[in-house]
């Protein structure tokens, strides 16, 4: 994403992580891998939720997502990232706004 | 007049017709045996993927690489790669390009793989990393991105001509159930069809490589393993010296050819 923008501006925000989204239903069998995958991933901008995604299994293997934010005034966006394990991955970047 | 313009469009058809069973049946014409980049071979939507870095899902690992390059072991290690090889840009450019070479102490040949465990081992007193774990993959396409650009160099003279030699064997020689060398495909077959694909030049400018099929990153050695499956001939390990010589052989074909990974490909 941009550092930074106008105000009124719509910028775009692109965003890739690494994990490998197991599905559940590989490796058919005794040893099916338990599922572990993104289910949410939710975008935060001044302090208000702007994004969230319910991530489904067929989605592939680090997930990428682009999306539009209108810039407002200066501060964060906050991208969270939650999987199946419980863990939550948080990434901040900061846009300024002219 | 008349009879003049039949005549030279008689000729032309007949030309034609000679190229075209050439082509076909025959050996390649000179044009079509060139080496071709395996980027020829993807669509232009999958290149354009390639070369933009965050839709690039392997410099996720370049990313993860360059911040296990840089950042000290846990307790036990004694200094990070960053210690001794300070500036990687600089200092580490070119280096995948000369890999797999001969090591001058044992005698063997080494890949970048191996050269990132003799590392951890003599200099770090760490455990050696397996193959396609995440941290070996990250540092060796960090260091391969390094190279971006860099034509491939390796030395095929002196201690490594054995190894060498060996790869070529391994290259011509039929394996598997199916019973086919990988000369009959990807020097013999180049730009026909296998299944849904198009057979390559086998040019591994790009490994590291993200592989859809994979949906992940991968090492050359299992690329080469894939084809192995393919043919269900018995797989060496990775890391083999089979594999390694194969690795060498492949890497001086495609003498020249810049390096391009972590590369996208089918």
């Amino acid at each position: 994403m941009p550092a930074t923008a106008q105000a009124g501006e719509t910028i775009k925000i692109r965003s890739a992580i690494q994990h490998p989204m197991i599905t559940g239903h590989t490796d058919a069998g005794p040893n099916v891998a338990p599922r572990k995958i993104i289910h949410t991933f939710a975008v935060a901008y001044l302090g208000a939720e702007v994004l969230r995604v319910d991530v489904a299994p067929g989605i592939a293997a680090n997930p990428f997502f682009a999306f539009n934010l209108r810039a407002r005034s200066s501060g964060d966006v906050v991208f969270t990232w939650i999987d199946d394990t419980g863990e939550v991955i948080v990434e901040t970047r900061q846009l300024t706004v002219t | 007049m008349g009879g003049l313009k039949v005549l030279c469009i008689a000729i032309v058809l007949i030309n034609g017709q000679t190229i075209g069973t050439v082509a076909a049946d025959g050996p390649f014409p000179d044009e079509a045996r060139r080496m071709r980049s395996a980027n020829e071979f993807l669509s232009p939507a999958l290149r354009a993927e390639q070369a933009d870095p965050i839709r690039n899902r392997g410099m996720l690992w370049v990313e993860q690489g360059e911040r296990l390059f840089a950042q000290p072991p846990p307790p036990g290690g004694a200094q990070s790669c960053a210690s001794c090889h300070a500036s990687p840009e600089t200092s580490m450019r070119g280096v995948a390009a000369r890999l797999p070479a001969v090591d001058a102490e044992s005698g063997q040949l080494v890949n970048l793989e191996g050269r990132i465990n003799d590392c951890r081992i003599l200099r770090q007193s760490l455990p050696p990393l397996d193959y396609e774990t995440d941290e070996l993959l990250a540092l060796t396409a960090y260091l391969t991105a390094l190279s971006i650009g860099e034509p491939l160099t390796v030395s095929i003279d002196g201690p490594a001509s054995a190894f060498y030699a060996y790869g070529q064997q391994l290259w011509s020689e039929r394996q598997g159930q199916l019973n086919v060398a990988c000369t009959q495909c990807h020097d013999q077959s180049v730009g026909r069809k296998l299944r849904g694909d198009t057979i390559s030049s086998a040019v591994p400018t790009g490994y590291p490589a993200y592989r859809l099929e994979w949906q992940t990153l991968g090492s050359l050695h299992r690329r080469l393993r894939s084809c192995q499956l393919g043919v269900r001939a018995q797989l060496f390990e990775l890391g083999s010296r089979e594999y390694l010589a194969l690795e060498l052989y492949l890497k001086s074909r495609a003498r020249r050819h810049l390096i391009d990974a972590p590369a996208l490909r089918r």
